[in-house]
C-alpha cells in the first residue's frame, strides 16, 4: 500500500462555522479515505432536556441548531401532541406551517450563499446573503427575534399573525420571487458553477438507499422522500405543492433541488396566508393542562431531511425520555460514498453538498440488528471504544 | 496614545472560534459581514489563523472538548489580542450551563474584553458591541 498524506480539515479552519475535524487520507490529490471526529459541539441536550418542563423544553430543541431552529420544536410538538391526543386548530397549522417554509427558505438561501463560498465564488454567497435578509425581517416581524423564533407550544403557538401584518409579508414574498428569480437563473446558467459542480461528489438512488440519507440529498438522486407528504401534519395536507427531485445525484443536483424547492416553499407561505384570512383571530392554542403517560414519535422535515424526536412521558412535567435525531446524522455517512476518489478541491464542495449541521449532529445513537434484536455495541464495548478513541486523540497530540 | 490603543487604531482583523454553539452566532457574526451590514467597509475582515487577528471571537458554550483547544488557540494569538464573548452561551453558559459537558463560560478559561449578550445578538449590536470596544481600548 502506497503512503498517503493526511489533510486534517477542522477543527476550527475558515471554511466551517462549526467545530468539526475532517481527516482526507489522500494519494496525490487524490482523496483515498476519510474520517471525521466531532465532539467538539455536544452539549447533552437529550439529558437536559429531561430536567425541564414540557414549556422548558422546546426553548432547549430550538437552541440544538440555530439555522433549523423550528424544525425541532415542530417535531417535539408533533410528539407531544401524540401523547396528548389532541388536535390542534386550523389557525395554529398555518402558522406552524408559515413559520416552517420561511424558515427553509432562509436555511436553503444560506446553502446556495455557502456553496458559492466553497467554491471560491464569493458573488454568490453575498448575493444570496443579500436576499436572505428580508425574509429575517419576516421573522423579526412575526416572532420579534431574528433566529430563534419561541413560536411554538404543546397545543398550538405562542403568538399570532395578524390580518395587518399579511400585506407586508406578501410585499416581500413579491419582491424575493423576482429576487429568486434573478439567483435562480444566475446559479443554474452559471458555466463556472456548472463546471466545479457538474458530475462531481455522485450519490446514485443505491447509495441513498443504503445510506438511509434523507432530505434534498436524497431527493437530488431521484428518491422522492419528503416527511410533509409521507407523514403529513401541520397545514401541509391543506395545500396543494409537490416534491421536487432530481435525477442526476451530483452537486449541482442538490442546488438545483434546494433552489427549485424554494419556490414550492413560496406557494406554501401564499396558500397558507390566504388559510389564515378565512380563520378567526387569536384561536392559535388549545388549552393542554397534563400530559398522560405514553409515548410519542414526532416527525418534521427540516430544511436537510427528517428530525425525528422521541419521547417517553411518565405522567410528571417534564419528560422521562427524549430522544432526537437530526437529519445531518445520516448525511453525514455519505461522505464515504460521495468523497472517496475526488480531488481534494472536489472534496470540500461534495462535504458541504448535503448541508451538514454539526450541532444537530452530536449525539449518540445505538445500532440493533434487525433480525435477532440484538444491541451490536453494549456499555462495556462503547466504554472500551471511547476509552481507545482518547488514548489515540492523547496519542497524535 | 499607549501601545494598546496604537495596536488597535486601524483595521481590525478578526477571529472567529465557534464553541459548542447552536450557530446562530455563528451565521450572525457571517451576517455583520455580508451586504447589508459590511463590516468590511470599516477594514474588519475575518481571518483564517489566529496569528494575523487582532481580536478573538468566541461564542457558543464551551464544552469539555473545547477547553484545551481555546487555551491553545488564546495563546497563539498574538498580543495584545481583544477577547468579545459573543451571545447567551459565550457570556455565561446559556440554556446550556447545567449540561454535563460544560467546563465554564469563556471568562473562567481566558480574559474576556466585551461580552455581547442576545440569543443571538443581532448584527447591529455586534457592531456596536466592537466599536464600544475599540473606543474604550
Amino acid at each position: 500500500m502506497s503512503k498517503k498524506t493526511l489533510i486534517p480539515i477542522g477543527p476550527y479552519h475558515p471554511l466551517q462555522e462549526e467545530p468539526e475535524l475532517f481527516k482526507l487520507y489522500c494519494d496525490g490529490e487524490i482523496v483515498k479515505d476519510i474520517k471525521w471526529e466531532t465532539g467538539y459541539n455536544h452539549r447533552g441536550i437529550e439529558k437536559l432536556s429531561e430536567s425541564k418542563t414540557y414549556e422548558q423544553v422546546f426553548f432547549l430543541v430550538e437552541r440544538i441548531c440555530g439555522i433549523c431552529s423550528t424544525s425541532h420544536p415542530f417535531a417535539f410538538a408533533n410528539a407531544v401532541e401524540e401523547i396528548v391526543g389532541k388536535e390542534i386548530t386550523d389557525r395554529a397549522k398555518y402558522i406552524r406551517s408559515i413559520i416552517g417554509e420561511l424558515e427553509r427558505l432562509h436555511s436553503h438561501l444560506l446553502w446556495v450563499g455557502l456553496a458559492g463560498h466553497f467554491l471560491g465564488y464569493n458573488t454568490v454567497f453575498m448575493w444570496a446573503w443579500k436576499y436572505r435578509e428580508p425574509i429575517l425581517d419576516i421573522f423579526e416581524m412575526i416572532t420579534g427575534n431574528r433566529n430563534s423564533y419561541a413560536m411554538f407550544k404543546v397545543g398550538g403557538v405562542r403568538r399570532d399573525i395578524e390580518g395587518t401584518k399579511i400585506p407586508a409579508i406578501q410585499k416581500v414574498l413579491d419582491d424575493f420571487k423576482k429576487k429568486a428569480d434573478l439567483l435562480t437563473g444566475a446559479v443554474m446558467d452559471d458555466p463556472v458553477i456548472h463546471a466545479r459542480t457538474r458530475g462531481v461528489g455522485i450519490l446514485t438512488k443505491q447509495d441513498v438507499i443504503d445510506y438511509a440519507a434523507v432530505g434534498p440529498t436524497a431527493r437530488a438522486s431521484g428518491l422522492a422522500i419528503d416527511i410533509r407528504k409521507d407523514d403529513p401534519y401541520a397545514a401541509y395536507p391543506l395545500v396543494n405543492w409537490k416534491v421536487i427531485t432530481a435525477q442526476a445525484g451530483d452537486v449541482f443536483a442538490k442546488a438545483e433541488v434546494r433552489l427549485l424547492e424554494m419556490y414550492e416553499s413560496i406557494s406554501i407561505i401564499e396558500q397558507c396566508l390566504e388559510g389564515l384570512k378565512k380563520e378567526k383571530e387569536g384561536d392559535i392554542s388549545v388549552k393542554v393542562t397534563e400530559i398522560p403517560e405514553g409515548t410519542g414519535n414526532g416527525r418534521a422535515e427540516a430544511p436537510r431531511g427528517e428530525v425525528f424526536h422521541f419521547v417517553v412521558s411518565d405522567g410528571s412535567s417534564s419528560p422521562a425520555r427524549h430522544k432526537i435525531r437530526a437529519p445531518s446524522y445520516v448525511n453525514i455517512a455519505t461522505f464515504r460514498k460521495s468523497c472517496i476518489g475526488q480531488t481534494i478541491a472536489d472534496a470540500t464542495i461534495s462535504l458541504a453538498a448535503v448541508d451538514p449541521c454539526y450541532c444537530c449532529t452530536e449525539r449518540m445513537a445505538v445500532a440493533y440488528d434487525v433480525h435477532s434484536g440484538k444491541k451490536l455495541m453494549n456499555a462495556e464495548e462503547l466504554i472500551n471504544l471511547s476509552v481507545k478513541r482518547t488514548n489515540d486523540i492523547r496519542d497524535n497530540d | 496614545m499607549g501601545f494598546k490603543s496604537y495596536c488597535f487604531k486601524k483595521s481590525l482583523w478578526v477571529f472567529h472560534f465557534g464553541g459548542a454553539s447552536c450557530n446562530n452566532c455563528d451565521i450572525e457574526i457571517l451576517d455583520c459581514l455580508t451586504p447589508r451590514h459590511d463590516l468590511e467597509r470599516f477594514g474588519i475582515l475575518l481571518v483564517g489563523s489566529i496569528r494575523h487577528a487582532d481580536v478573538l471571537l468566541v461564542n457558543g458554550s464551551i464544552n469539555r472538548r473545547d477547553k484545551e483547544r481555546l487555551l491553545e488557540i488564546y495563546n497563539q494569538a498574538p498580543k495584545p489580542i481583544l477577547v468579545v464573548a459573543i451571545g447567551a452561551c459565550g457570556c455565561t453558559g446559556g440554556i446550556f450551563a447545567e449540561g454535563m459537558t460544560f467546563a465554564g463560560p469563556v471568562d473562567k478559561i481566558i480574559p474576556v474584553n466585551a461580552y455581547i449578550p442576545g440569543c443571538p445578538p443581532k448584527p447591529e449590536a455586534i457592531i456596536a458591541g466592537i466599536v464600544k470596544l475599540v473606543n474604550n481600548s
